[in-house]
C-alpha cells in the first residue's frame, strides 16, 4: 500500500509536468493549439448569446408572465430568418477558411520548415509496442523514441499487425499506423524534455500498455547517444524481430545496436522476417491473389 | 453436431457474466411465472406480439430500447468503475478481454438497440396519427422489422451467457476484427446480429418513406405535414440509403472471417481503409438518421408548450432535407488522420462544418418559437431547453473536431468520447425522454408523474454534465479512449468526477422505473379523459387516447400547417364541431404472428452461423423462408370492424371533445 502510494506520488509529480496538447513543445502542436483556441472563441462569441437567450427567452415568455406579450399566431419573419441563416452562414464562411489555410498548412506529409537537415524515423506499431528504426543511424529502439531537440524529424509509420495511432500529445499531429501501408509524419520538438507518447487506435487487449517516452535532447547529445548506441547490445536481424513481434505489452524500452536493412520496407510489403500471428484454426486455404 | 458450442462457452469461471446470467434468468422466469399467474399470455400475444398495430409496434419498439437501456447503462457504469479504479500502479476490476467487450457492447447496444428502436418506436406510434391515416404502408412487415430488431438485441445479449461478444469496439474495425486477430465467436455475434437486425431497420425505411410520401389525410399536403413527419421523412429515406452499405460492408467481413476471402486482411490484396470509408458512409448518416427524428420531437414540444405554431416552418424542413444530404457528404471526417492530403481532408472538414449551418438555423428557430409564445415549463420543456444548452456546446465540439489540424490532436480521445456523448446524449437522449414523456398519454391514456419527471431531468442534465465535462479535459492532456488502463495518476479526479456524472444518470434511469410504475398506481387520477392533455396541435391529439385500432373513424379533412390546432380553434370559435360525417365500415389488417415466427427462425440461424452449426443455420433458413411462403398463401387479409361499432365510439368522441372544448374556450 505505502509503496503504491509513494509510486504514485511520484508519478504524479512527473505527469504534473505534463499539460497535453494545450502545452506543446514544437511548431505542429503550437499552430494546433492556436487553431484550436481561435476556433473557440469565435465561436463561443456565437454560442454564448444563443444560451443566454435561450434561458431569457424561455423565462421571460412563461405562462405566468402577464407582463409578456402573448402572440399567439407570430410564425415566421423573413428579416429574422435572413439573420438566423446569416450568423452561421457567416461564421462557418470564416471558419472554414480558417480549415482550408490550415489543412493545407499542417499536412501531417508536409515537410517543416527548418535550416537544420531533418532526422529520419521510422515508426512500426507491433502487438502492443513500437519500434522505432533510425535508417541514418543504423539503430532501433522500443518503445523510447530519442529525438534532437530543434531538429525536424520525418517518419514514416507503418503496423506490423493491426490499425494503431502514432501520438505525442505535446508535439501535434497524430496519425494511423496500418499494415501494408505507410503513413507520413513531420514533427518537431523545440523544447528539451520527456513526453509521453501512446497509441490512440484501440487495437485489442494490449492495448494500454503502448505507451512510449520521447527524449528530446540537445542536437550534440543525441549524436553521442546515437554513436553509443550503434553496434552496443543486441541486434534486430530476422530472428530478433521474430521474438519482438510475439505478442506483449508494457514492454520496457530496448535499444538495438544494429538493425537488418530494409526491415522496413519489408514489414510495409509483408515479407517481414516473422508471422507475428498464429495460423487461424479453421480458416479454409486462401484463395490465390487475383482469383 | 453442434460446431464450436462446448460446455467451455458458458463463464462458469468468471463471476461477474455468469452473476449476471443468473440474476437475467431469474428475472426472466419470474417475470414468466407472473404473466402466467395473470393469464396474461393469450393478451400479450393477441394484442402486442403479433399485432399490425402500428401503436402496439411503436410501444413495443420503446420497452425494447428501455430495457436495452439498462443493459447498455450497465456497461457504462462499468466501464466508469473500472476507469476510476485501474490508475497508475492498480489494474482495477476488469482484465482487459472483459473490459474490451463491455465498451464494444455499450456502444453497439446503445446505438443499435437503445437509441435506433427508441426513435423508430416514436415513428411507429406517431406518424401515422400525425400524418391522419389508420397505419403504416405496409402492417405485417412492420411486424416483422420489429421483431428482427428484437432477434438482433437477443443474440447480442445472449453472447454474455454463451461465449462471448466483440472486443473489437463497436464499428469492429479490421484487421482487428478478422479471424487472425479475433479468432472467436464475439466478432461473429457482433455481425451476425447486426445483420438481422439491420434487415429489420432497412424494412422499417421502406415502410415509412412509403408511408409518408404515398398514405396522408386528405389536405395533408408535403407542406402541411408535421415537422415531425418530415424530420421522420428525411431520416427514413437515410436509413434506405445508407443502412445497405453497412449489410454489404458487414457482409464482405463475414465473407472474410467465414470463408476466406480478403476484403480487408492483411495479406491477398485486402485493404482495411475500405472497410474505414464504407462502415462510415454508413456511420455518418446514422447520426443523423438519430437526431433529424429528435429534432421533430423538439419542434413538437417547443409548438405545442409555448402554445404557438413552429417559428419558420418552411425554413426547418428545408434545414432537414439539407442536413439530409449533407450529411452523406462527410464520412471521411473520422479519420482525418488516415493521411490524406490537404485538399481531401480540408473539402471534408468544411462540409461537415457547413452541417452547422442548417442545425444552428433549428436552434434559433425554436428559440423564436418561444418567442411571444406562453412557455409552460412541463418536462418535455425541460428537456427542450437543456438540449439547447447542451448542444451548442456539443455543435461547438463538434466543428472543433471538423477542423483537421484539431482533429489531429483531439482525435480517438476523450475530448471525442465526450463530444458525441454530448450530441447523443443532449441531442437525442433528451428528445427520446420529451418524447416518452409527451405521447406517454396518448399511448395509454394517463399522463406521467410530473414531479419525478422533473427529478429524472435533472439527474440527467446534472449527471451528463458531471459524466462528461471532465472528458473535454482529460481530451486535452492527451488521454485517449478505450483505455483498460489509466496510466497518468494525474487524471484520478477527472476520472472521479466522471464516474460520479455517471451515477447520477444511474439515479435518473431508476427514477424513470420508479415514475412509471407510481404513475400506474396513480393511473385514476392522471387520465386523460380528453385526448389532449397538453392542449396540442397536431392530429394525434384529434383521436381518443388511447387511440382505437383505427385512428380515425373518418379520416380527417386537412387545413392549413396545424390540422388540428385550426380545427380546435374553428369548434371553439362555432362553438360546435364539424358536422357528423358519414361513418362507413373499416377495413383493418389482420393479427400475423408472421413476424414473431420468422425472427425466431432467423435468431437460430444467427445463433447457429455464430457457432459453426451449419445444419441448424440452413433448417433456420428454410423455417424463415417457408413461412414467408405460408404467409403468402394466406386467403384472409383484412377484418372489417363493423358501422355500428365505428359510430358509437365516433358519437362518443364527438361527445367528450364537445365538453372539452367548452372547458378550453372557458379558461382562455
Amino acid at each position: 500500500m505505502k509503496r503504491i502510494a509513494i509510486a504514485a506520488a511520484v508519478s504524479l509529480l512527473t505527469a504534473a509536468c505534463n499539460r497535453g496538447i494545450l502545452d506543446p513543445v514544437g511548431p505542429v502542436g503550437a499552430q494546433e493549439k492556436q487553431i484550436l483556441i481561435n476556433s473557440t472563441a469565435i465561436m463561443l462569441a456565437i454560442i454564448i448569446p444563443t444560451m443566454i437567450a435561450t434561458v431569457a427567452f424561455a423565462w421571460w415568455f412563461r405562462r405566468g408572465n402577464t407582463k409578456a406579450t402573448y402572440r399567439p399566431d407570430w410564425e415566421y419573419s423573413g428579416a429574422i430568418e435572413m439573420v438566423v441563416w446569416a450568423i452561421p452562414a457567416l461564421t462557418i464562411l470564416l471558419l472554414g477558411g480558417i480549415t482550408w489555410i490550415a489543412s493545407h498548412d499542417l499536412d501531417p506529409a508536409k515537410p517543416l520548415k527548418s535550416n537544420v537537415p531533418p532526422l529520419k524515423v521510422d515508426v512500426v506499431s507491433l502487438d502492443w509496442k513500437w519500434l522505432f528504426i533510425y535508417p541514418d543511424q543504423g539503430i532501433a529502439t522500443v518503445n523510447q523514441l530519442v529525438i534532437p531537440a530543434g531538429t525536424p524529424v520525418q517518419f514514416r509509420l507503418t503496423s506490423a499487425t493491426v490499425w494503431n495511432s502514432f501520438f505525442v500529445p505535446q508535439m501535434g499531429t497524430m496519425i494511423y499506423t496500418m499494415p501494408r501501408m505507410t503513413t507520413r509524419l513531420n514533427l518537431q520538438a523545440d523544447r528539451q524534455g520527456e513526453y509521453n507518447g501512446l497509441s490512440s487506435h484501440f487495437s485489442g487487449d494490449g492495448f494500454p500498455g503502448m505507451q512510449f517516452k520521447v527524449q528530446a535532447l540537445p542536437a550534440d547529445q543525441f549524436a553521442m547517444w546515437a554513436q553509443g548506441a550503434r553496434g552496443q547490445g543486441v541486434s534486430l536481424d530476422g530472428r530478433g524481430y521474430a521474438d519482438l513481434s510475439k505478442p506483449s505489452s508494457y514492454v520496457k524500452p530496448i535499444t538495438y545496436g544494429a538493425v537488418a536493412p530494409g526491415l522496413f520496407d519489408a514489414i510495409v510489403s509483408g515479407r517481414a522476417p516473422a508471422n507475428p500471428v498464429p495460423p487461424p484454426q479453421h480458416n479454409p486455404p486462401a484463395l490465390p491473389a487475383g482469383a | 453436431m453442434f460446431g464450436r458450442l462446448t460446455w467451455d462457452a458458458i463463464p462458469f469461471h468468471e463471476p461477474i457474466p455468469l452473476i449476471t446470467s443468473a440474476v437475467v434468468l431469474l428475472a426472466i422466469a419470474s417475470l414468466g411465472i407472473w404473466i402466467t399467474r395473470n393469464k396474461w399470455w393469450s393478451y400479450l400475444w393477441n394484442e402486442y406480439v403479433t399485432s399490425t398495430d402500428h401503436k402496439k409496434i411503436g410501444i413495443m419498439y420503446i420497452v425494447m430500447a428501455l430495457v436495452m437501456l439498462v443493459r447498455g447503462f450497465a456497461d457504462a457504469i462499468m466501464m466508469r468503475a473500472q476507469q476510476s479504479l485501474a490508475i497508475g500502479a492498480s489494474q482495477g476490476y476488469l482484465p482487459p478481454e472483459h473490459y474490451n467487450q463491455i465498451f464494444s457492447a455499450h456502444g453497439t447496444i446503445m446505438i443499435f438497440f437503445v437509441a435506433m428502436p427508441f426513435i423508430i418506436g416514436f415513428m411507429n406510434f406517431v406518424v401515422p396519427l400525425q400524418l391522419g391515416v389508420r397505419d403504416v404502408a405496409f402492417p405485417t412487415l412492420n411486424n416483422v422489422s420489429f421483431w428482427l430488431n428484437a432477434s438482433g438485441a437477443l443474440l447480442i445479449n445472449l453472447s454474455l451467457f454463451i461465449g462471448e461478444f466483440a472486443r473489437t469496439g463497436w464499428l469492429g474495425f479490421p484487421p482487428l476484427s478478422e479471424k487472425a486477430f479475433s479468432p472467436g465467436v464475439g466478432v461473429d455475434y457482433y455481425l451476425v446480429a447486426l445483420q438481422i437486425s439491420g434487415v429489420g431497420t432497412v424494412l422499417t425505411g421502406v415502410n415509412f418513406v412509403t408511408t409518408i410520401l404515398k398514405i396522408r389525410a386528405p389536405g395533408m399536403s408535403y407542406l402541411r405535414m408535421p415537422v415531425f413527419c418530415w424530420t421522420a421523412l428525411a431520416s427514413n429515406l437515410l436509413i434506405i440509403a445508407a443502412f445497405p452499405v453497412l449489410t454489404v460492408v458487414l457482409a464482405e467481413l463475414m465473407l472474410d472471417r467465414y470463408l476466406g476471402f480478403h476484403f480487408f486482411t492483411n495479406d491477398g490484396g485486402g485493404n482495411s481503409m475500405l472497410y474505414m470509408n464504407l462502415i462510415w458512409v454508413w456511420g455518418h448518416p446514422e447520426v443523423y438518421i438519430l437526431v433529424l427524428p429528435a429534432f421533430g420531437i423538439y419542434s413538437e414540444v417547443a409548438s405545442t408548450f409555448s402554445g404557438k405554431p413552429l417559428f419558420g416552418y418552411r425554413s426547418m424542413v428545408f434545414a432537414t432535407l439539407a442536413i439530409c444530404l449533407i450529411s452523406f457528404m462527410v464520412w471521411l471526417h473520422h479519420f482525418f488522420t488516415m493521411g490524406a492530403g490537404g485538399d481531401i481532408n480540408a473539402v471534408f472538414g468544411i462540409a461537415s462544418m457547413i452541417i452547422g449551418i442548417p442545425t444552428g438555423v433549428k436552434i434559433y428557430n425554436w428559440l423564436f418559437t418561444m418567442y411571444g409564445g406562453r412557455v409552460r415549463f412541463t418536462v418535455p420543456v425541460h428537456y427542450l431547453i437543456g438540449f439547447m444548452l447542451t448542444f451548442v456546446i456539443g455543435g461547438l465540439t463538434g466543428v472543433l473536431l471538423a477542423i483537421p489540424p484539431v482533429d489531429f490532436v483531439v482525435h480517438n480521445s476523450l475530448f471525442l468520447v465526450a463530444h458525441f456523448h454530448q450530441v447523443i446524449i443532449g441531442g437525442v437522449v433528451f428528445a427520446l425522454m420529451a418524447g416518452y414523456t409527451y405521447w406517454f398519454p396518448k399511448a395509454f391514456g394517463f399522463t406521467l408523474d410530473e414531479r419525478i419527471g422533473k427529478w429524472i431531468f435533472w439527474c440527467w442534465f446534472i449527471g451528463f454534465h458531471l459524466a462528461f465535462m471532465p472528458l473535454y479535459v482529460l481530451g486535452f492532456w492527451g488521454a485517449t479512449r478505450r483505455m483498460q488502463h489509466i496510466p497518468d495518476p494525474t487524471w484520478a479526479p477527472w476520472l472521479h468526477v466522471a464516474f460520479v456524472g455517471a451515477a447520477i444518470i444511474g439515479i435518473g434511469i431508476a427514477l424513470t422505473v420508479v415514475q412509471l410504475l407510481y404513475s400506474i398506481k396513480t393511473r385514476d387520477q392522471r387520465r386523460d379523459v380528453t385526448g389532449d392533455p397538453w392542449d396540442g396541435r397536431t392530429l394525434e391529439w384529434l383521436t381518443l387516447s388511447p387511440p382505437p385500432h383505427y385512428n380515425f373513424a373518418v379520416l380527417p379533412d386537412v387545413h392549413g400547417e396545424e390540422a388540428y390546432w385550426v380545427r380546435k380553434q374553428t369548434a371553439i370559435k362555432q362553438d360546435q364541431l364539424i358536422e357528423e360525417p358519414d361513418y362507413q365500415p373499416i377495413e383493418m389488417p389482420l393479427n400475423t404472428p408472421t413476424g414473431v415466427i420468422v425472427a425466431f427462425f432467423a435468431a437460430v440461424c444467427g445463433f447457429a452461423l455464430i457457432w459453426y452449426i451449419w445444419w441448424l443455420a440452413i433448417l433456420g433458413l428454410i423455417g424463415a423462408f417457408g413461412i414467408f411462403v405460408w404467409y403468402a398463401w394466406r386467403d384472409e387479409h383484412e377484418h372489417i370492424i363493423p358501422v355500428e361499432e365505428v359510430r358509437a365510439n365516433a358519437r362518443e368522441r364527438r361527445r367528450i371533445r364537445m365538453e372539452h372544448l367548452h372547458n378550453l374556450s372557458q379558461s382562455t
